[in-house]
């Protein structure tokens, strides 16, 4: 009975909209498992389109600034000796999809794992799935084959990434003051959509974005976000879809400029370049996730000379530092922008990599109330 | 350098060699008389009087080790072992097919349990032609009297120690004589005699000697239900021939080196030999039950194999049956025979010149010496006395070392002897001839261990004969693998010299050298650096030779000549080869198999998840998933089919035509897991049974797994 209750109530607080993708998604599925079964008894090829996830088959659509999918597509056969496992795994989460569905109910992706694994009957121990990444890249392939998202089919991934600044939200019907979320902060969901979290009282002018927890620790202890008027998120690392659709979300619908301060070295540059034009794994949903008006604040090649560092914040490039720098700097968005190139080269001229934590060496604060707000104002960033 | 005069103790050792007429053995020990000498202060005086001659019979019995009777269990094998080749010798030498009965009685069933050993009767019986009266002391109560030295053929025994020993054996640890049965004809009475040996004097006294009809001994008939039987001894298949007792302390063990491993052994070099044997009832308390060649297969068939006689299951020809195993019934072990060819007769030869040694030619000229009253030449000497040598090279020998061809061997000067040896080394000549050698020949390796070993693919190879030293011999192998031979052990090494088993000192053999320097990996093997390869494999390693170089007078192992050791690893590598191709194909086989399952492994989960979906009937659609499926592995099927046949027509066609090799498709692992039902399915009409087969099967498994899905 209590499961029930809570379904009732969640349902309640859904909109419209998102009942009617589920009844979308749930139609894909269908639509999918009667295509099998309508080949089978047609004597057909039983098999499954699912575009490919690979890097010749991303586009750069350079009008809108963004990586695309492509149209390139695998067709993934039952009765292939390499395939009949993938195509196995595939029917299997399409049930248990249909089955969150119409429970109403999420899961991790170690959830769906669990989920779908089981001995396959008749053999003596084997699994469905050997491994989590096997039921993950399973689940991928299903969003791009059904053209559906991950929250679409009701998956989610670990919480990642916090937010604090001059905004409340509403997360699933709860009101959420991020001007009072303490030391800790807002901690961002796996899924950012309209239909889960809505914007109510905006006063924040910016997004301030850092690479990770400890950097925005600094910012948030010194009540930057505060000073500044602005919001301040953290993707610990890589910034996994939730923080991403989020940010992408304050350009899009609250039209603020979304600034990063990321490290000095192919990494960071990584970051922006996913936060920026999206990744290739994503590409199918980077018209969701990309921002193209994203800045790069710093940390900056020449801020080794400009801030007066000293020599103990190098870290020397190494080997693959320096074949990776080489293979962003031929990203057709960076190769393009001429500011970026210099940016790059001069960081493979320095022959060293500085971290965000470099700047501490000047002033414990120095980031927060000299640096940052230093090039806010002069708008020294990249784009 | 001077010869003959200044090589004395040859001429010593030669002489007494030459000529060993019975009195001169004894003799040697009267010519030194004992004076009793007072004690004190040693002259050359008085130890002159404590030197004296040693008798070979003192010498082996103080040092019997060298001989094979180190210990009771070893001692027990030697017994056997010895009594077992002179039954074999003296059958194949008379044109019998050999009828052996190997018995084993304990004659101290009650000693406590913890007795390290016991007191045994061994008793041999053989079907051979018996032995004349005279001569049964000569044979059973001396040391290094025999037929077998002094020429150069190829036999079991060499040395003429063995038997005598044993008997020397029994007699010191039992003080029983060895109690003979011969029976020279059908329809001569048998002699019973039992001999005790002097080992001063090196000669037999006889204690009992009369006549008897009681051959073979009808005491043994009473041993066990077994024994009882009416084929065990039967006077139709031991109608002449020898059987010899002897008691002694021993051990009766099972395991390698032991009683039953030898005959087993025996019984795969000698398939032309029908062998029973007697284990005791009561064996040593910690009696390893290790399992030999046959074990396993002797328990398994014994049931089956109980209801035709063995005599019935010999084969009429040369055509290898494999269904001839051991059998192991009510007390009596037989190792049936697994064919009615006799081993072809070999001839004697004359040494080569080639491998000769300077002693032994200057003795080979003073017997010829001899022999002609002091008359005979170099040139009649040289073409008599060896092999290979014609007219015109003895006249070159002559030549060469500046005599006429008429000098006579008397005139020759020792300068003139050590010219003509040079020259015999150098001198080009065609090899020694190889008729002195019987090898056991590849069908009948095959159908030894085709007997003894249960594998699924067996190949042989014979290689021409070669020499060694002016010795001729000729290496034989062959390989079994599979079946039901354990995988994980390193390969099991057999080995015989002039079909003799080698049981002991694997590691000084030659032929285990040849094994271990053989790259097997070349044949899909594993094996570790200077090791023996890994996996189900048996290795059999044949020397036949008119003189096999032991590393020691017990006859353990294979003195490493590098010619030898060439040879062993040409045949070595010629099985190995057709091994490699058989595994190759093995694999191919298997990975086929495993296809074919993964789709229809599936099938099921999908059906489910499509259920789950869409509310499909799953059992309709899984029997139409599973129909596709098996269209499309009907398409796998065939090529399968096709080249499944074509490895089994490699198996039977390609080895069929090579007569070295024995493929058993029932042991055959990889098709019993491919295909149950298989070996129902005769190889001849494979291609058209074999889609019903398929489909038969496929319905089965459809059967199985529906009732697990739903």
């Amino acid at each position: 009975m209590a499961k029930k209750k809570t379904t009732t109530t969640a349902s309640t607080s859904r909109s419209k909209r998102a009942a009617e993708r589920d009844k979308a998604t749930l139609s894909k599925i269908t639509a999918l498992a009667e295509d099998v079964a309508k080949s089978a008894y047609k004597g057909k090829d039983i098999a499954i389109a699912i575009p490919t996830r690979t890097r010749s088959n991303t586009v750069w659509n350079r009008k809108r600034g963004i990586l695309e999918m492509g149209d390139n597509k695998s067709s993934r056969e039952l009765f292939n000796l390499n395939q009949a496992k993938q195509f196995m795994q595939t029917m299997l989460h399409s049930s248990s999809i249909k089955e969150l569905i119409e429970a109403q109910k999420t899961l991790s992706l170690r959830g769906m794992f669990y989920k779908g694994l089981h001995t396959i009957a008749g053999t003596k121990n084997e699994k469905t799935f050997a491994a989590q990444d096997e039921s993950d890249s399973i689940l991928e392939d299903l969003e791009v084959s059904l053209g559906a998202l991950r929250e679409e089919l009701h998956v989610f991934a670990e919480n990642r990434g916090g937010m604090v600044g001059n905004i409340t939200i509403v997360d699933k019907g709860d009101e959420i003051d991020c001007r009072r979320m303490g030391s800790g902060g807002y901690q961002i969901p796996s899924i950012t959509e309209p239909d889960i979290l809505q914007f109510k009282k905006v006063d924040a002018k910016f997004v301030l974005h850092v690479e990770k927890g400890t950097v925005w620790n600094r910012f948030n202890e010194d009540r930057f976000w505060e000073k500044h008027n602005c919001i301040l998120t953290h993707g610990a690392g890589q910034p996994p879809r939730g923080v991403r659709r989020l940010l992408q979300r304050f350009d899009q619908e609250l039209q603020l400029p979304v600034i990063c301060l990321l490290d000095n070295d192919p990494w960071g540059h990584y970051i922006y370049s996913v936060i920026k034009q999206g990744s290739i794994s994503l590409a199918f949903e980077s018209s969701r996730l990309a921002i193209p008006r994203a800045r790069f604040l710093g940390i900056r090649a020449k801020d080794y000379k400009e801030c007066d560092l000293s020599d103990d914040v190098q870290i020397a490039l190494s080997d693959n530092d320096i074949k990776r720098a080489g293979e962003i700097a031929a990203y057709p968005w960076f190769a393009e922008n001429r500011a970026w190139k210099r940016e790059i080269d001069q960081m493979l001229r320095n022959g060293f990599k500085m971290e965000v934590e470099s700047l501490i060496t000047k002033d414990i604060s120095y980031v927060t109330e000299t640096y940052v707000p230093e090039r806010l104002k002069a708008k020294d960033w990249l784009d | 350098m001077s010869v003959a005069p200044s090589l004395p103790l040859l001429d010593e050792m030669t002489r007494s060699h030459k000529s060993p007429p019975p009195s001169a053995a004894s003799a040697s020990s009267r010519k030194k008389p004992s004076k009793s000498a007072g004690r004190g202060k040693a002259t050359a005086e008085s130890m002159a009087t404590m030197q004296r001659d040693i008798s070979v019979s003192e010498f082996f019995a103080k040092n019997r080790h060298l001989l094979g009777f180190d210990n009771p269990r070893k001692a027990m094998l030697t017994t056997v072992k010895e009594a077992v080749d002179n039954a074999l010798d003296a059958c194949e030498e008379a044109g019998i097919l050999p009828n052996i009965a190997v018995v084993i009685e304990d004659l101290e069933p009650s000693r406590p349990a913890s007795a390290k050993q016991s007191r045994y009767r061994v008793t041999v019986i053989d079907n051979g032609p018996g032995i004349v009266r005279k001569q049964v002391e000569n044979v059973f109560g001396r040391l290094l009297y025999g037929s077998k030295f002094h020429r150069l053929k190829m036999s079991r025994g060499q040395q003429g120690i063995g038997i005598s020993a044993a008997g020397m054996y029994g007699l010191i640890t039992t003080g029983k004589p060895m109690i003979i049965h011969t029976r020279p004809g059908p329809k001569k009475p048998a002699h019973h005699i039992e001999l005790a040996m002097n080992t001063k004097t090196n000669r037999a006294e006889v204690t009992v000697d009369d006549l008897t009809e009681d051959f073979p001994p009808q005491r043994l008939r009473s041993i066990n239900a077994g024994t009882r039987s009416a084929d065990f001894l039967s006077h139709t298949d031991f109608p002449s021939g020898t059987s010899v007792s002897i008691e002694l302390e021993g051990r009766y063990q099972k395991g390698r080196g032991s009683v039953d491993e030898f005959l087993e052994l025996v019984a795969i070099a000698n398939p032309h030999a029908q062998i029973a044997f007697v284990p005791p009832s009561r064996v040593s308390d910690d009696d390893r039950d290790e399992p030999t060649l046959a074990d396993a297969a002797a328990n398994t068939d014994a049931a089956a194999d109980a209801a035709a006689p063995p005599k019935k299951r010999a084969s009429k020809d040369a055509e290898i049956d494999p269904s001839i195993t051991t059998i192991e019934r009510d007390g009596v072990t037989i190792f049936p025979r697994a064919t009615n060819d006799l081993p072809p007769e070999t001839r004697e030869i004359q040494p080569h010149p080639r491998g000769i040694e300077l002693g032994i030619l200057i003795q080979m000229l003073r017997d010829f010496e001899v022999e002609n009253k002091g008359g005979g030449t170099l040139y009649n000497f040289l073409q008599e006395k060896f092999s290979r040598v014609s007219s015109a090279k003895a006249g070159e020998f002559c030549k060469t070392i500046g005599v006429h061809s008429r000098t006579k061997v008397s005139d020759l000067t020792p300068a003139q002897v050590q010219h003509l040896f040079n020259e015999m080394q150098e001198a080009k000549l065609p090899p020694p001839p190889t008729n002195c050698l019987a090898p056991i020949g590849v069908r009948q390796l095959l159908a030894g261990l085709l007997k003894g070993v249960k594998a699924e693919f067996y190949a042989a190879s014979t290689r021409a004969p070669d020499v060694y030293r002016g010795r001729p011999f000729q290496i034989e192998a062959a390989i079994a693998f599979g079946g039901e031979l354990p995988a994980g052990d390193t390969a099991r090494v057999i080995r015989f010299a002039n079909r003799v088993p080698l049981q002991f000192q694997q590691s000084a053999c030659s032929s285990f050298k040849a094994v271990v320097e053989t790259s097997w990996r070349n044949y899909n093997l594993t094996q570790s650096r200077s090791s023996l390869p890994t996996g189900p494999l048996v290795v059999m390693i044949h020397m036949a030779s008119v003189w096999v170089p032991f590393t020691s007078e017990s006859k353990e192992a294979i003195a490493d000549y590098d010619e030898i050791r060439k040879e062993m690893k040409l045949a070595l590598m010629e099985c190995g080869r057709k091994l490699g191709t058989y595994l190759r194909k093995r694999q191919a086989m298997r990975r086929q198999a495993e296809r074919r399952d993964i789709f229809e492994r599936y099938i099921g989960e999908i059906a489910k998840a499509i259920n789950a979906i869409t509310g499909e009937d799953p059992k309709k659609l899984y029997d139409k998933l599973l129909e596709e499926a098996r269209k499309r592995t009907a398409v796998a099927d065939a090529t399968l089919d096709e080249e499944g046949r074509m490895v089994k027509k490699d198996e039977a066609d390609e080895f069929r035509d090579d007569e070295g090799v024995v493929f058993v498709e029932q042991r055959a692992a990889h098709l019993q897991e491919a295909e149950p039902e298989e070996q129902e399915a005769a190889p001849a009409n494979a291609g058209g049974d074999r889609v019903k087969l398929t489909r038969r099967k496929k319905t089965s498994k459809k059967r199985s797994s529906d009732s697990k899905l739903f």
